[in-house]
């Protein structure tokens, strides 16, 4: 086949691509150009083009700073202890629904609990913020039982607590509804010959269900991985406050407000530009872990 | 499924049942409390009288809500941002995938332009850069802004081109051999036989771009382009965060808890208005992203 001949079919193909080509271009391309405003006393005014060098001076900067050690931290913390607990509610209420016998009282809270991953973080968090206030609905039941008013959002001895919490409102369901679909890819008959051998419905969780869902576990907890940095943005911006900024500011949100609130843009993009550096790595080696150990590919 | 009649099996049953129904009711509450308070007068809902249950019943919450100027143009520009952001969204999704699914005898130069797309997913140029690219080309306090940046989702791209793989070969080489063009191909072949999965993104991608908020509170600056979401959150977040632990100033703004509760639900009617068919879609969704070799 000549390149004329195959040219005469397939360029249709090349064109489809343009668009696409074009916007990730302009979009994701260009912005990767715009990191070098890290290596720059940036100035909206003079561009990425003409703004004046420094070299490694923001980074510099950026690492004698006591809250970049703070926020990393944060940051850890939080997204790690989302992921643990993600992870292990969602393999627990799989298996409680699974041994639910009744169709329809599964697919009733099934429905129920995965509503909230569909909602956003300004009307979660709007909820949030409500029956959290000091006299809000939570705090109104605690009074009543004698019990004394917390600031769930307002005070660091509570605040990654109700982020961790309320993540885990949002996301469950979601994770819950993957393991589910790997459990009713296990055969039945294996239950049934486990049962004729004597086997208790304890024991078969534990040697049929369990072992099932383990390359789902396995998947997911690679695919984890990837997210290890991701303490969830939108949620904190939404629930934070200055009160809680020790124990709740993370990279993201520090990034958001140094850079667009306090116009430090290159400060700002020298703290991005190592949360992409270093989730660019995790994410590629989440993938690969993915398909070494699960046998899943993205491609 | 095998039943399993001993006392200690029935047990379980029996706390399993208890446990799933108290977990789903306390994923409820919440937003059944606040429903309750956008339902009630503005006394009862403001002293925290109101639970679960609307104390003197009124749509006075509503009315007012949906008299708002501010309001209304908001939610217009959260729905021309829907409709326009989902098309966009799809339409490169389909143009996209349906190449970077041939095989690369068919498509010469897949891998490279693959890679170009998967990249582009791992590698983010972080907020600040992308900021001023879309400062840069013009497009603040425009639809652009919160349209054009995410206009090609690659990750959904991906799992559409996973899907356009599994369409049977032996259907386009018929089609090429009467002389049909990739256009026809694509168009009477591939989007009809992958209706299930375009469902599924435009339904994902259209409540993406209902929830979206962060976009509009960068690249509006000024609050009469807000959309919905992003409004929202100058009434239920701002408002609210300088005021945690703060009781005098807090009770100051609790006059309006009735009203807050009214728009959080007025902006959450739409997703559960398109939930049933999210969920119809949902399984054979995940299953789109169970994919193979």
């Amino acid at each position: 086949m000549t390149l004329r001949q195959y040219m005469r079919r397939a360029w249709p193909l090349y064109v489809m691509l343009v668009p696409g080509i074009v916007f990730v271009l302009l979009f994701r391309y260009y912005p990767m150009y715009g990191v070098v405003i890290a290596f720059q006393d940036f100035s909206p005014a003079k561009g990425f083009a003409g703004s004046p060098w420094v070299g490694w001076d923001n980074f510099e900067f950026l690492f004698t700073l006591p809250e970049f050690g703070r926020v990393f931290r944060n940051t850890l913390i939080i997204a790690v202890a989302k992921i643990v607990a993600d992870q292990v509610g969602a393999v627990i209420l799989a298996l409680l629904l699974n041994e639910a016998r009744l169709l329809l009282f599964r697919r009733t809270i099934q429905t129920l609990i995965y509503l909230p991953y569909f909602l956003s973080w300004i009307v979660l968090g709007g909820i949030l913020l409500d029956i959290l206030a000091p006299h809000g609905i939570l705090n109104q039941a605690i009074a009543n039982l004698g019990g004394e008013r917390q600031l769930f959002l307002g005070s660091n001895s509570w605040f990654r607590g109700t982020v961790i919490i309320s993540g885990f409102w949002k996301n469950v369901g979601f994770s819950t509804i993957i393991y589910l679909a790997a459990l009713t890819a296990i055969n039945p008959v294996l239950h049934e010959a486990a049962a004729i051998d004597g086997a208790g419905r304890f024991r078969r969780v534990w040697h049929i269900t369990l072992p099932g869902i383990r390359p789902t576990m396995v998947l997911l907890a690679a695919l984890s991985l990837g997210d290890v940095l991701e303490a969830g943005f939108e949620q904190i911006l939404t629930l934070y406050s200055p009160a809680v900024y020790r124990t709740g500011d993370i990279i993201d949100t520090n990034v958001y407000r140094v850079g667009l609130v306090s116009a430090q843009h290159s400060l700002a993009g020298a703290v991005g530009l190592f949360k992409s550096f270093i989730s660019f790595f995790l994410i590629a080696l989440s993938y690969y872990l993915a398909d070494r150990f699960a046998g899943y590919r993205i491609l | 499924m095998i039943r399993d009649s001993s006392w200690y099996s029935r047990l379980f049953d029996g706390f399993n049942y208890v446990f799933l129904i108290i977990f789903a009711l306390l994923c409820l509450a919440p937003m059944v409390h606040i429903f309750a308070v956008s339902l009630s007068g503005r006394a009862p809902a403001t002293a925290g009288f109101v639970s679960f249950w609307p104390i003197d019943f009124t749509l006075e919450n509503y009315e007012e809500v949906m008299g708002s100027r501010t309001f209304s143009r908001s939610f217009i520009i959260s729905v021309l941002r829907v409709l326009s952001g989902t098309s966009l969204n799809m339409v490169l999704v389909i143009l996209t995938a349906y190449p970077l699914s041939k095989t690369p005898r068919a498509f010469k130069g897949r891998v490279f332009f693959i890679w170009f797309f998967v990249f582009a997913m791992l590698f983010n140029g972080g907020l600040i850069p992308t900021f001023f690219v879309v400062r840069n080309l013009g497009l603040l306090n425009t639809l652009g802004s919160l349209i054009l940046p995410g206009a090609l989702p690659i990750f959904s791209m991906i799992l559409m081109m996973n899907f356009f793989r599994d369409v049977p070969k032996e259907l386009e080489e018929s089609a090429f051999i009467d002389g049909a063009s990739h256009w026809r191909v694509l168009w009477h072949i591939y989007i009809p036989l992958s209706l299930p999965a375009i469902a599924t993104l435009t339904l994902l991608s259209a409540v993406n771009h209902w929830n979206a908020w962060f976009d509009g509170l960068i690249y509006m600056t000024d609050t009469a382009n807000y959309p919905m979401q992003t409004y929202l959150r100058t009434i239920v977040v701002e408002l609210d965060l300088t005021n945690v632990g703060i009781d005098p100033r807090d009770l100051q703004r609790l006059s309006d808890r009735a009203i807050r509760g009214a728009q959080i639900i007025v902006a959450t009617v739409p997703i559960l208005v398109v939930y049933p068919f999210l969920q119809r879609y949902f399984i054979s969704g995940i299953k789109l992203g169970a994919v193979k070799e």
